[in-house]
């Protein structure tokens, strides 16, 4: 039995750095400077870089955040404190029917209800349809860290006078933060390499472009076109780029492994 | 119920009856707590002895199904009446639990401006020394006056039930309610919370509910006994523990049952 677990648990492991060697294998020699800061090049000519695409990430997801982390942390504290009706029933199913919804879908929810009618393609709706996706999961996790809060703290809280919404906020919330940070970041990474969701919204772009309301590039985005490009270059180009993905949401995994330290490794 | 008959009543229950839907866990239950005076009530578990103290503060009212019928008055003014805000009078009543309860987020000296900050805007010069006094009056300043500004969590149990209860008295109440507050103490902080209820009821009237006997004779004024949520006798600690009054008083304090 333990040999078995061991064999499957190496398998995992084994794929997982098959993939991480393939990449670095293939893309590390592209990573350069110039990767970093040029745009790319017209196709035919060798060099140019993804710095569209990094911009384009930061601001898609940044946007998607700004717009999913209110809504989400809101709902799963809503969930947690007030929750046990038939709204909250409701409200938790939804999450959970949304949670399994293919991403692809939401990125033709957010076609159908923003690209059409504003008659193309915008960085706005691709972020929209990524914050759709993060919203969900985050009301649900915020509101597994909010449950997990001892129930004495609520309760010497309301003893010492602390109306119900500043126990949920000052008291509970404020305990169960570095969870939901931790849920809030796993959620970025998880959007931040999406990619169905943003080819008929944000579409992409071969140009720098800072504009909500026009096309914009991301790095997902970026290796799905290169990739399935015909040229060298191309392919090339798309390995790199698939490195510096990889690499953000290793960043942020990191990141909230080390949130969770700060609450859990201190204390107690 | 006969009333303890010196000092005026601070806080007085009148016909409290607490229930889980419809099941009664309290019933009926009169008695009267006078002013500057230490009250024990004992009994054995699952006697309706901390529900009955959830009353005194309307905490009951917050658990699922828990609800209340009867009066209980503070200062002669009925707690329940509707025009008594539940969040302002928790405010007047202070509580401490069986286990302690700091907020795990907030540095010690936070913990207990927590109650001021709640009660309304005051100066950072007024919160230091309301700080400083109750962390004085429940005999922890010495061993944290050093560091206030680091979390409370890394005190000892016995420290952290001292600092609910400097928490508890910063805003000063009236009465304080402790429910079991050294079941999860050793000898030692169980030793230090009884000797801050000597000192304390020269401030707060006190409420205290035990499963231990022997610390309801060494700290109390008034010992009330419960028994599946009926209260059997209430009296003078010296005469409950001597020369009690009821059969079954007399059967749980020499141990035949319980």
């Amino acid at each position: 039995m333990t040999g078995l677990v061991a064999l499957l648990s190496f398998l995992a492991v084994f794929a997982l750095v098959l993939i991480l060697g393939n990449l670095v294998a293939k893309g590390a020699s592209s990573l350069d400077l110039n990767f970093f800061i040029k745009n790319p090049v017209p196709a035919g000519q060798t060099g140019g870089g993804v710095a569209n695409a990094i911009v384009g990430t930061a601001i898609i997801v940044g946007l998607a955040g700004l717009i999913g982390l209110p809504v989400g942390i809101g709902t799963g504290l809503y969930l947690a404190e007030y929750g046990s009706g038939q709204l909250g029933w409701i409200v938790r199913f939804v999450a959970d029917v949304l949670n399994g919804t293919p991403s692809i879908v939401v990125g033709i929810f957010a076609w159908r209800w923003m690209v059409k009618p504003m008659g193309h393609f915008t960085a706005l709706a691709g972020a929209v349809a990524l914050a759709v996706l993060m919203v969900p999961m985050l009301a649900r996790t915020t509101e597994e860290m909010v449950r997990l809060v001892p129930h004495s703290l609520r309760e010497a809280a309301l003893a010492l006078g602390y109306p119900r919404w500043r126990t949920s906020l000052r008291i509970i919330a404020r305990t169960a933060l570095a969870g939901i940070v931790t849920g809030c970041l796993v959620g970025i990474a998880r959007i931040a390499g999406e990619t169905a969701p943003l080819l008929f919204t944000a579409l992409g772009n071969l140009n720098f472009s800072t504009n909500l309301l026009q096309p914009m590039q991301s790095l997902s985005l970026q290796v799905f076109t290169y990739a399935t490009g015909p040229f060298e270059e191309w392919h090339r180009l798309a390995w790199a780029a698939a490195i510096v993905l990889m690499g953000l949401v290793l960043l942020l995994a990191t990141a909230a492994r080390w949130a969770v330290r700060q609450r859990y490794g201190s204390s107690r | 119920m006969a009333p303890p008959a010196d000092g005026p009543a601070r806080l007085e229950a009148a016909n409290v009856t607490a229930l889980f839907g419809r099941r009664a866990i309290v019933k009926d239950v009169s008695i009267m707590f006078p002013s500057n005076t230490v009250t024990a009530i004992i009994g054995p578990s699952g006697c309706g002895k901390s529900t009955f103290l959830r009353c005194l503060n309307r905490m009951h009212e917050l658990s699922v199904g828990g609800w209340v019928t009867g009066k209980v008055l503070l200062d002669s003014h009925d707690i329940y009446d509707a025009t008594v805000d539940p969040i302002q009078l928790r405010r007047r009543i202070g509580m401490v639990f069986q286990r302690p309860t700091p907020f795990p987020t907030m540095s010690i000296f936070d913990n207990v401006a927590a109650g001021l900050r709640v009660n309304g805007k005051r100066s950072r010069a007024d919160q230091t020394e309301a700080v400083e006094q109750a962390l004085r009056h429940s005999a922890l300043w010495d061993e944290v006056k050093d560091r206030l500004h680091s979390s409370a969590i890394a005190l000892s149990g016995g420290q952290q039930q001292r600092l609910c209860i400097a928490r508890a008295i910063a805003p000063e109440p009236e009465v304080i309610l402790l429910d079991e507050p050294t079941a999860s103490l050793d000898p030692g902080g169980t030793q230090h919370i009884e000797e801050l209820c000597h000192k304390l009821k020269s401030r707060f009237t006190i409420v205290i509910v035990t499963h231990n006997l022997q610390q309801a004779a060494r700290i109390s004024d008034y010992t009330a006994f419960f028994y599946v949520g009926d209260l059997i006798e209430v009296g003078r600690t010296d005469q409950l523990f001597t020369k009690p009054a009821k059969e079954q008083t007399e059967a749980y304090i020499t141990g035949r049952f319980g």
